[in-house]
């Protein structure tokens, strides 16, 4: 299994025009993890993210696969082990989902090379890993948000990446094709040992479904570790301005978070 | 390399070996049936465009059997086939397959590239800016076929510049790209206009061309830049067409996939751009073929693949049969841009509408 990859971020600071999103940031991404970035909106998740499948070039610092800057790797070689899902990726009109999900060994044909049974074997076993073998030959354009992001997750394990990340992957879902994706990642990580880096927006989804947890604020890293560690009151109000209460999920033994507004209150959580 | 073996061996554990080589090998065949009718659409329409050349050298005012044809194509001497086939029929009928092959292939890369078939270089002013250059240099300076392409292209790729950097504003956006295209379309046709009724010797014949686009009056001197544009870009354009493919995906999908965006749109620009313009310099901007290639042969050939080749041969296609009929099919003589504008209006108008229901996003 390979699993050894080091993937680490060093004095990073990004920005767009005259605007700095990302601040010397620094991190080590766990190898064979499954790991969350949360912080509230524009605090630079998504940028983060980008710079680190070299959607962005750098100010300063740099993003580095296995002693690699990844800005100065070949791009296929550098797409054969790390793959990026944007948060809304654009599926041409009409295509397919076998064609769709076989865009995803792009990195691993040569200029002339033809398809082979490889490739075939790929897509085959994405799109059976993501249970939407069923849809290969459908348009996409025709399926439901649950099943046309499985088809998006199927073009990336189809890339056959050690790393993978995934720019909230779970928006626009509902409740059930929320878990179904993390479920789906959770799957990936155990039996192929990818390690995953992914961005979400719920804390509670994060905490649950991550083994480390980065909560990014102003631009650097306010605190990470283990969801247990990372997921308290203190955290949530400095990161997101907001009172809360965290409890233990009894299904998950995960922590959970509870958040507390101004309305509809019981007198407990006045405590 | 290794990776994926590794890969290949390990995932056994979560997919059961005879499931996954069912799935392949369905995968597979799909994806095979989806290559095979593309070459049928592409072998059809090589014949269509052959048996089109065929019948506009041997029908027109006197009809001469495909004996004299072959014969004067061979270089014999046949009485009156040898003016009439030799110098009007042959390269006019040549001019128009290479014009349409480079209105074809450039239209739809533009269209694949910025994911919107308003987005042809016909609509969004490259061909104006073209056809306006080329006319100021024909008209106005008097120079020879080569400084004449060199003035189309150059024009062209600034026209290309001027609307990609209007529009950026944080990105680029389709819409906001081919609104300005069509402004800046219309300020150039008005140059061709003014360039043309400033013209000492300003006639119909040259109106039409630089507005419309017009075979009439080609000759082998028009032919030869064409043909070797056409030669040293399409094979650039083809060689790019898997990364305009995954371009389709957006920038940060195909970017993740592996492909330098940034540096394969340049040379995709410059290749199409290349190609509308030598086309434009040869018969000014024959009208909506660009614009017209791509969805038809999109339309044939299905989703999936690669849209460069067939929609050069529709394009070549469209040419050939519009000007044929544009000289014989009315009473009045129409030159081939009239024929292909009355063709693209009302799929212009359809496109449009389309928008309008879809609520601006095409």
């Amino acid at each position: 299994m390979t699993t050894d990859h080091t993937l680490s971020i060093e004095n990073l600071t990004l920005g767009y025009a005259d605007r700095t999103v990302i601040d010397g940031l620094d991190l080590l991404v766990p190898a064979g993890k499954v790991t969350a970035i949360v912080g509230a909106n524009a605090c630079g998740k998504s940028t983060l993210l980008r710079s680190m499948s070299r959607l962005l070039a750098p100010r300063t610092g740099r993003v580095v696969l296995d002693g690699r800057d990844v800005h100065r790797m070949p791009a296929k070689q550098l797409a054969r082990t790390l793959g990026l899902l944007p948060q809304s990726p654009i599926a041409p009109e009409g295509i397919t989902v076998a064609d769709l999900v076989g865009r995803g060994r792009h990195p691993h044909q040569g200029i002339l090379s033809r398809w082979s049974r490889e490739d075939d074997i790929a897509v085959a076993e994405a799109l059976e890993a993501t249970e939407t073998a069923a849809l290969a030959e459908r348009s996409v354009d025709e399926l439901s948000g649950g099943q046309r992001q499985r088809v998006w997750i199927a073009m990336a394990l189809a890339q056959q990446t050690d790393l993978l990340l995934l720019d909230e992957p779970t928006t626009f879902l509902d409740v059930s094709h929320q878990i179904e994706v993390l479920d789906l990642l959770t799957d990936l990580n155990s039996t192929r040992g990818t390690t995953i880096v992914m961005v979400l927006h719920d804390l509670n989804l994060a905490a649950r479904y991550s083994d480390h947890l980065v909560a990014l604020s102003a631009g650097r890293v306010h605190a990470q570790g283990s969801p247990a560690e990372v997921l308290t009151e203190e955290v949530v109000r400095t990161v997101f301005g907001l009172d809360s209460r965290v409890i233990l999920d009894p299904t998950s033994g995960k922590p959970l978070m509870l958040p507390i507004g101004r309305h509809h209150m019981t007198e407990l959580s006045a405590l | 390399m290794n990776a994926s073996t590794v890969h290949a061996s390990t995932a056994t554990t979560d997919v059961p070996t005879q499931r996954r080589e069912i799935t392949a090998d369905t995968v597979a065949s799909s994806r095979r049936r989806r290559a095979t009718r593309r070459r049928a659409v592409m072998a059809v329409l090589g014949a269509l465009i052959v048996v089109c050349f065929a019948i506009t050298l041997m029908v027109g005012q006197t009809f001469y059997p495909p004996a004299d044809v072959i014969g004067v194509i061979l270089g014999h001497d046949v009485a009156g086939a040898t003016f009439t086939v030799g110098r009007l029929r042959l390269p006019r009928a040549v001019l128009a397959v290479l014009v349409g092959l480079c209105f074809g292939i450039g239209g739809v890369t533009f269209q694949t590239m910025l994911r919107n078939p308003l987005a042809s270089p016909d609509i969004i002013g490259i061909s104006s800016g073209a056809s306006a250059a080329a006319a100021f240099a024909i008209v106005t300076l008097s120079l020879g076929e080569a400084q004449v392409s060199a003035f189309a292209i150059v024009a062209g790729l600034v026209v290309a510049l001027v609307v990609y950097g209007l529009s950026f504003k944080s990105g680029v956006v389709g819409t906001r790209l081919i609104l300005i295209g069509i402004g800046i379309a219309a300020m150039l046709d008005s140059v061709t206009a003014y360039v043309l009724s400033q013209a000492a010797e300003w006639d119909l014949q040259e109106a039409t061309r630089w507005l419309t686009g017009s075979l009439n009056g080609s000759n082998w001197a028009q032919v030869v830049p064409v043909l070797v544009a056409l030669a040293v870009l399409g094979p650039v354009l083809v060689g790019q067409s898997r990364n305009l493919s995954m371009g389709q995906l957006g920038d940060d999908t195909a970017s993740a996939l592996g492909v330098r965006v940034e540096r394969s749109r340049i040379v995709v620009i410059i290749a199409a751009v290349g190609l509308i313009a030598f086309a434009t310099a040869a018969t000014g901007p024959i009208a909506f073929v660009a614009f017209l290639a791509g969805p038809i042969a999109s339309r044939i050939v299905g989703p999936g693949g690669s849209l460069l080749i067939p929609s050069a041969l529709v394009g070549a296609l469209l040419v050939l049969v519009a000007d044929f009929c544009g000289q014989f099919a009315f009473d009045t003589r129409f030159p081939v841009g009239v024929v292909t504008g009355v063709l693209g209006a009302p799929y212009l108008i359809y496109l449009i509408v389309r928008t309008n229901r879809a609520g601006g996003s095409l």
